[in-house]
């Protein structure tokens, strides 16, 4: 029955994992959200790359190179994106950094910080570059739906998501969107 | 004889004014919510935020400035307007910093209980990030320029009841900026002071009481459960603060 699915994924960029805890907030509903629903590219499966997708859930912005490439790669592959929470929303806490220039960042963190034992910055390779400033996923790519909330509630995810799938037109109660 | 009332019709609804009332005043007044950043019932109306945008007779006005004529139709509550204040108020989001997760006074917040209004739920345009300080010198206040969004309702109190002068806005245009009047620039050298009515009247984070933020649970804050539509201006939580729009 799996091609009957709507297939799903999702992704944290540069966010605190919190939207997707908020995720997995909805409980035994989602068992139920299972039901209609497979993930594809998701921190739950540990699939890496993102297949052709009905939905795909974005939290945080983007702070990194490797941010503003998955976030394509979910653009390019879902059919509706969708962010979710402060940070995907405006930046969000991350974005309280650019206020600094990137260097003073850096500096300040693995140079200068408190407590920090064998001053380095990191330049490893593999380390994605980082961006000079922090920006929400609206300036990079389009976003059909917007889910405020640091985090949105798991009630709001789930009423959000049922809604979208059944094709209705999406209306959350006034206390469901929050900036905070 | 008896004179016969005046009236403005607002939406449809029929509601009677006082000669020198604007539409502002005479809506509130019959509670009809007008959405509004720069009005404070206690002020000079001073019509810069143009939340307050309404259609009379066919023309877009400020309803804070405009007074009310007998027999105006204004049309208040539409798609339309509605979708323009949805602008403006991302425009405010976008030109400042505001992070509410990390912003005191989030929760009691009337940009954000207008954005909520309006129905906000993107900050749509491309965001500046501008450079903006942040004034902790004073031991009671802390000014965070950051969400400062130009209401001049600080201005006004501390120029017109407090009579000190201590805030202005300087700089036009994009420039803009709210500037502290003392030799430093800093509010620690000015007379500020905790009963100051310009401590009470910035409707956003932008000139917060220390040591007194955080202390409403979540859930309970002044927007959390209703509409601004209902609950009214954030001043209401402060004390002497007039009240209105409540049911
Ligand atoms: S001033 Fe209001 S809108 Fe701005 S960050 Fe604080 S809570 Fe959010
Ligand atoms: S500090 Fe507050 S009251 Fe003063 S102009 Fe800015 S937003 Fe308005
Ligand atoms: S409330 Fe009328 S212009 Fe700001």
């Amino acid at each position: 029955m799996a091609a009957n699915k709507i297939r799903v994924a999702t992704t944290s960029l540069a966010g605190c994992f919190g939207c997707h805890m908020s995720f997995l907030d909805i409980d035994e509903r989602l068992l139920e959200l299972l039901e209609h629903i497979e993930f594809d590219r998701t921190p739950l499966t540990d699939i890496k790359q993102c297949g052709p997708c009905d939905i795909g859930l974005i939290e945080g912005g983007v702070c990194n190179a490797e941010n503003v490439h998955v976030l394509k790669e979910f653009r390019k592959n879902c059919k509706i994106l969708i962010a979710m929470g402060a940070c995907a929303f405006n930046g969000g806490v991350p974005a309280l950094r650019n206020h600094y220039s990137l260097k003073d960042c850096l500096e300040e963190s693995y140079l200068q910080g408190v407590g920090v034992v064998n001053p380095l910055i990191p330049n490893d390779p593999e380390i994605p570059l980082l961006l000079n400033k922090v920006h929400p996923i609206h300036e990079i790519v389009k976003i059909d739906y917007f889910l405020p909330g640091c985090p949105p509630s798991g009630d709001a995810i789930w009423t959000f998501l049922n809604e979208l799938l059944a094709g209705q037109e999406i209306s959350l109660p006034y206390q469901a969107i929050h900036y905070d | 004889m008896q004179l016969e009332e005046q009236t403005i019709t607002i939406d449809g609804q029929k509601i009677p004014f006082q000669s020198g009332q604007t539409i502002m005043d005479a809506a509130l007044a019959a509670k009809i919510y007008i959405p509004h950043l720069c009005y404070h019932p206690e002020f000079k109306p001073h019509g810069s935020c143009r939340l307050c945008t309404v259609m009379v007779n066919g023309r877009y006005e400020s309803a804070c400035t405009m007074p009310s004529v007998a027999g105006q139709e204004i049309l208040n509550n539409t798609k339309e307007l509605n979708e323009n204040r949805r602008a403006l108020t991302q425009m405010l989001f976008v030109e400042g910093n505001h992070i509410c997760p990390g912003c005191p006074k989030t929760g009691n917040c009337q940009l954000q209980a207008v954005a909520y209004y309006v129905g906000m739920l993107s900050s749509h345009y491309q965001h500046f990030y501008p450079y903006r300080d942040l004034d902790p010198s004073h031991p009671d206040y802390v000014v965070d320029f950051n969400r400062c969004i130009l209401c001049e309702l600080c201005v006004r109190a501390s120029r017109d009841v407090d009579k000190k002068n201590i805030f202005a806005i300087s700089g036009r245009g994009i420039k803009a900026h709210l500037i502290i009047n003392s030799p430093s620039g800093k509010l620690e050298d000015t007379d500020f002071a905790v009963g100051d009515k310009a401590a009470f009247v910035c409707p956003v984070g932008a000139i917060l009481r220390k040591r007194t933020r955080y202390t409403t649970p979540i859930g309970e804050r002044l927007y959390d459960k209703q509409s601004i539509r209902i609950v009214g201006d954030s001043q209401q939580l402060h004390a002497g603060a007039t009240k209105y729009g409540r049911k």
